[in-house]
């Protein structure tokens, strides 16, 4: 009986080790893990016409500091918005309703991430609300697609300018 | 030729489907064998803790090896904060459960493929057939068992001590800074992470037992029959972690 | 009894249920081997105990532990009844003193006594024995024939020994049956056999080189082979 009292301390000592291990890889090596001993949150969605290239997990900050990740993305078939749900630490709940929400880019060709500028009102976000103003991504070709829009048709102008009405008037 | 191709693939099905039987009859004895906690803990303590050493030994020296490697890569790019990230990812996704489960078919799976075909060899399981003691339940359901539950808990163990492996090299050597090493790290490794590499090394605890525990049950019941049963298990425990390596990557993509 | 490879331990094999035969019948006990589930077939089996030719002890329990499994494994007995029939199953055959040794401690001799005192341990009516005087020297030889003997009809029970010992086994044995070639060639008494008259049991009770069962494995002619030019065979 010696033999299993040894036997079942190695055991168990095999045993918690393994789960100690276990445990700090899913607490102490991400930062979601932490979450679960750490604040809780709550979720606001934000809707925008063109997220560029957002991922889920980029920072979502108010003047610089992170107050939150962006959860999910998902795309609305009856607004046809792209739909960016965030998740804010529970500490930062004074966030007023009519704050905006923009997508800008780190540096200048960083990833993207959501700021929030605070507004003014006395109602505050809360768990599954929206804000309601919201600044799309800066999207580089589309700049300059409109560059070029905006330059051919100006040269186009130059090249072939409209008739003077008082000339053809004059000529008839 | 091509009839002998034919009959060798014909032949590979017949085993594997022989081994997915086996599989099957093994699982559907699991209930009543859990229930046996003194057989199950004695085989988790066979294939595990006395597993311990070679893996603790290895994933230190694999996490040492990933911060070195790590940090010089990452040095090219100007990087080198994200050693953290780059170890951990490293070896909670792949590192861990793979080099793990390798050592494990060498270590623990050979000894459980001796043991079984020792017992087959000196009619030992005969004997317990005839004293009406069904030997799948007695002696090799626990041993399965015993290696799937012992294989997540080693390669967490090797992940653990290769991340502080790589963090002594890293830190300690190599001059990064301890705060952007963990903070970088938390910040960049998901719980997704953690869950394949526990979903990877079970999948390999499952695989490599049943190898492991089908090789030496079946055996021949000579010398030569237990040595070829224990070579087998390592070479087909290799090529099968491999291969599910690149299965339960892609399933988690 | 009967020459190598004539299915002595097939028909073993068949008795206990181990395997199944392509045509026939075979009753045990009064039961249809063939009839049985594996439910039914493991209640018979505990009546029934074998000694194997190595022993097959279990080599991670000791000796006590060896004869105590099927108490173990099928009872629900207290520990102190179970020490107590363990110890009196180990004096039956001797070895009540060599309680807390392992298998890997004991000789060729006191492994198989061992492993019939665990035969014996849930008093079974039949006790089958698969060779069980192979490599003994003739000390541990004579012990375990008497024990076969002594607890034979002490028992009451029935007893089936495999042996190629014609000599010994004559002195314990009431019926012996020939097999060869895969049939049952002759039965009787020893003394009966002693008498038969057939080519095949006078070679295999005389021990005659030659006979039925043949010296020479078959090969084309001697001097034929031995002159040819060829250098292959």
């Amino acid at each position: 009986m010696r033999k299993s009292r040894t036997l079942n301390l190695g055991t168990g000592s095999f045993v918690l080790l393994g789960f100690a291990a276990l445990f700090f890889l899913t607490t102490q090596t991400t930062s979601r893990g932490l979450a679960i001993f750490g604040p809780a949150n709550y979720e606001v969605i934000a809707k925008f016409d063109n997220i560029g290239d957002l991922k889920v997990g980029a920072r979502a900050s108010m003047s610089g500091v992170e107050v939150g990740r962006v959860a999910r993305i998902e795309y609305d078939l009856n607004e046809y918005k792209a739909v960016v749900t965030l998740r804010l630490a529970e500490k930062y709940d004074k966030i007023p309703t009519d704050s905006d929400a923009s997508i800008y880019t780190q540096g200048l060709l960083g990833g993207k991430f959501v700021g929030i500028t605070a507004g003014g009102a006395d109602t505050y976000l809360k768990d599954k609300s929206e804000i309601q103003f919201t600044q799309s991504a800066f999207v580089l070709e589309n700049l300059i697609g409109q560059m070029l829009a905006t330059f051919t048709k100006s040269k186009a102008d130059a090249m072939n300018p409209a008739p003077d009405p008082k000339a053809t008037e004059k000529s008839k | 030729m091509f009839r002998e191709l034919w009959e060798t693939f014909i032949e590979a099905l017949e085993d594997l489907g022989a081994v997915v039987h086996f599989l099957f009859r093994l699982v559907g004895n699991s209930p009543r064998v859990l229930l046996r906690y003194d057989l199950i803990s004695q085989q988790v303590f066979n294939s595990g803790a006395l597993s311990l050493v070679i893996i603790m030994l290895s994933g230190l020296f694999v996490g040492m090896v990933l911060g070195l490697q790590g940090f010089q890569l990452l040095q090219r790019f100007g990087s080198e904060e994200s050693l953290g990230t780059a170890a951990t990812i490293g070896l909670v996704k792949e590192l861990g459960p793979v080099v793990t489960a390798l050592l494990f078919a060498g270590r623990a799976g050979t000894a459980l493929a001796s043991e079984l075909g020792l017992m087959r060899a000196t009619d030992q399981i005969s004997a317990m057939e005839m004293m009406a003691v069904d030997p799948i339940q007695r002696v090799v359901v626990p041993r399965f068992l015993g290696g799937v539950i012992a294989m997540p808990l080693l390669a967490a163990i090797f992940s653990v001590i290769g991340i502080y492996g790589a963090q002594l090299v890293g830190v300690q050597i190599m001059g990064v800074d301890a705060g952007s090493f963990w903070s970088q790290m938390r910040g960049a490794v998901s719980l997704k992470d953690v869950y394949e590499g526990i979903a990877k090394s079970f999948a390999f605890g499952v695989a490599c037992s049943l190898i492991a525990v089908h090789q030496g049950y079946y055996a021949e019941p000579t010398a030569e029959g237990v040595g070829r049963a224990t070579t087998r298990t390592v070479v087909t425990s290799a090529v099968v972690i491999l291969f599910l390596d690149y299965l339960v990557t892609a399933a988690f993509l | 009894m009967g020459p190598s490879g004539t299915g002595k331990t097939t028909l073993l094999r068949l008795i206990t249920g181990q395997v199944h035969p392509d045509e026939g019948f075979i009753q045990v006990a009064g039961e249809n081997m063939l009839a049985l589930s594996r439910a039914q077939l493991y209640v018979l089996r505990r009546r029934m105990g074998m000694l194997f030719q190595n022993g097959a002890l279990l080599t991670d329990l000791s000796v006590f532990e060896n004869v105590a499994f099927p108490l173990r494994e099928h009872t629900d007995l207290t520990e102190r009844l179970i020490r107590q029939l363990v110890l009196t199953k180990l004096q039956a055959v001797g070895l009540r003193g060599a309680a807390l040794l392992m298998p890997a401690e004991l000789s060729g001799g006191m492994a198989r006594r061992v492993a019939l005192a665990r035969a014996i341990v849930m008093d079974p009516e039949i006790l089958i024995y698969d060779e069980p005087f192979v490599g003994l020297d003739p000390i541990s030889l004579g012990v375990i024939l008497r024990l076969i003997r002594r607890l034979n009809d002490t028992l009451g029970i029935t007893s089936i020994v495999v042996s190629h010992d014609v000599q010994e086994i004559s002195t314990v044995a009431d019926q012996v049956y020939l097999i060869a070639g895969g049939k049952v060639v002759a039965g009787g008494t020893p003394q009966e056999l002693r008498t038969n008259p057939s080519e095949i049991v006078k070679q295999f009770i005389g021990g005659l080189s030659d006979g039925p069962v043949p010296f020479h494995f078959p090969a084309p002619d001697y001097y034929e082979e031995l002159l040819s030019r060829s250098e292959d065979l």
